[in-house]
């Protein structure tokens, strides 16, 4: 068998694994979507009635909700394997590259899920007037999935560190705040823009020439962060 | 540094300081033209931070491959300077900002690119004081400088090219930019801080090594550095 399938292999054995463990305890799953569920809700409790918020506000605030909820759950699939003391084991069977690939496939699921509940949920309780339906529904998809790959590789290095506490979300804010601010831009051309699409163009070929960078980049030093 | 080189990087300094303010003409076609002489310090100190940021990502990188201890002092002391230099390009950006534009920050994307820098460098300090033990922390700081330098150059290169921007692109080089005299003195000082950058560098690569080998003699001999603390 040739190595990339291998590595390949082992990237799916990882990502199994991690969705067994995870449906068995629920951890990362339930502090990503009740952090996404108390802040949608108390912005629409905080922001009654919506239709005075301008779109460009509602357009900030979900990303901004999304990007926390990101926080407070994509370090886990790393920080449960130093806590359980499984990381070894993991190092011994598989190459780092299956790891990281596994675990960044693993963060992308766990986002998709977190905007399927949110987003509805959101576009439910603030009203947000959504022109252009499929332009919308590609710029969340590429957001959130730059929001993963921008922060799995962090998620690797606060698991190392020694006080994780805050961390996470200090070191993750400065990588993906470039995906951050151009799906924010593309969420307001889905909303209020004529030609939405138009406008959004150049916002999806950043976020995906984004995503084409820091998944390489991210590989490179992973071996770094992961090996002992 | 040889003491020779610094009292002439003093001497500099002071002699361009006093040709941007005594003969410089005021930059005409500004609301108001004596200001403008900031520019003449501003672009400087942003350039070197981005020489910091790149000494950074490369001393990061050149770690990762050797491991060698200095190396990751080197980084750090490049992010401590960037630092520095960063804070004072948006105190003399935003001081004409206000002069200018009539107000001190506008979102604009070289404004935001150098916040978001300071943002990165800020990160990489404090995840240098979450570890303990001192590879790791070299190791896992150095990994952290490389997955952002990815995402400063898409702010950098990328976001201005989406966003409108106040600053001026392209003027720095090509000919049309920028007035000869200005262009003359703002490089003039630009070599001056220069040689602030590598003295204060030096310096702290310095007091990095000395530590180390103060560190390295303590954990040999316990007893004699205790006596030696006492006294």
């Amino acid at each position: 068998m040739s190595r990339s399938s291998g590595w390949a292999r082992e990237a799916i054995a990882v990502f199994a694994k991690d969705w067994l463990v995870e449906l068995r305890t629920r951890v990362a799953l339930g502090a990503v979507v009740l952090f996404a569920f108390t802040s949608v809700v108390a912005s629409g409790f905080a922001l009654e009635p919506p239709s005075g918020v301008p779109a460009e506000v509602k357009a900030s605030l979900l990303w901004v909700i999304l990007f926390f909820a990101a926080v407070a759950g994509l370090s886990r699939v790393f920080v449960v394997e130093e806590e359980t003391r499984t990381a070894d084991a993991l190092r011994l069977t598989v190459s780092p590259a299956g790891v990281f690939v596994g675990k960044l496939a693993f963060n992308t699921v766990l986002m998709c899920l977190l905007c399927a509940v949110t987003v509805p949920l959101y576009l439910l309780l603030l009203e947000a007037p959504v022109r252009h339906w499929n332009l919308f529904v590609v710029v969340v998809v590429l957001g959130s999935m730059a929001l993963a790959c921008a922060t799995t590789a962090v998620g690797a290095i606060v698991a190392k560190a020694t006080t994780r506490g805050a961390l996470f979300g200090v070191l993750a804010f400065p990588v993906a705040l470039p995906p951050l601010l151009v799906a924010i831009h593309a969420t307001k051309a889905a909303w209020v823009s004529e030609n939405g699409w138009r406008v959004a163009t150049g916002d999806l070929q950043v976020l995906t020439g984004f995503m084409l960078v820091i998944v390489p980049a991210s590989l490179l030093v992973f071996e770094h962060i992961w090996s002992e | 540094m040889s003491n020779i080189a610094k009292a002439l990087t003093g001497v500099w300094i002071a002699g361009v300081i006093a040709v941007a303010f005594l003969w410089l003409p005021p930059a005409q076609g500004f609301r108001s033209p004596e200001a403008a002489r900031i520019v003449v310090f501003h672009v400087p100190c942003a350039i070197l931070t981005f020489v910091a940021f790149l000494l950074n990502a490369a001393y990061s990188w050149g770690y990762l491959r050797t491991r060698e201890p200095l190396t990751d002092a080197k980084a750090n002391i490049a992010a401590e300077l960037g630092m520095l230099f960063a804070v004072l390009a948006t105190v003399t950006g935003s001081l004409f900002a206000l002069e200018q534009w009539g107000s001190a920050w506008n979102w604009d994307p070289r404004e935001t690119s150098i916040v978001m820098l300071m943002l990165v460098y800020a990160a990489y300090f404090v995840l240098r004081g979450a570890v303990e033990e001192r590879t790791k922390r070299a190791r896992l700081s150095a990994a952290y400088a490389l997955l952002a330098f990815p995402a400063m150059v898409f702010l950098i290169w990328i976001l201005p090219r989406i966003v409108e921007s106040l600053h001026p692109s392209n003027t720095l080089f090509s000919r049309s930019g920028l007035d000869p005299m200005y262009r003359l003195t703002l490089w003039s000082f630009f070599a001056g801080l220069l040689a602030v950058f590598v003295w204060m560098f030096r310096l702290r690569l310095r007091v990095e090594i000395a530590e180390t080998r103060l560190r390295q003699q303590m954990s040999r001999e316990p007893e004699t550095t205790l006596t030696g603390a006492k006294r």
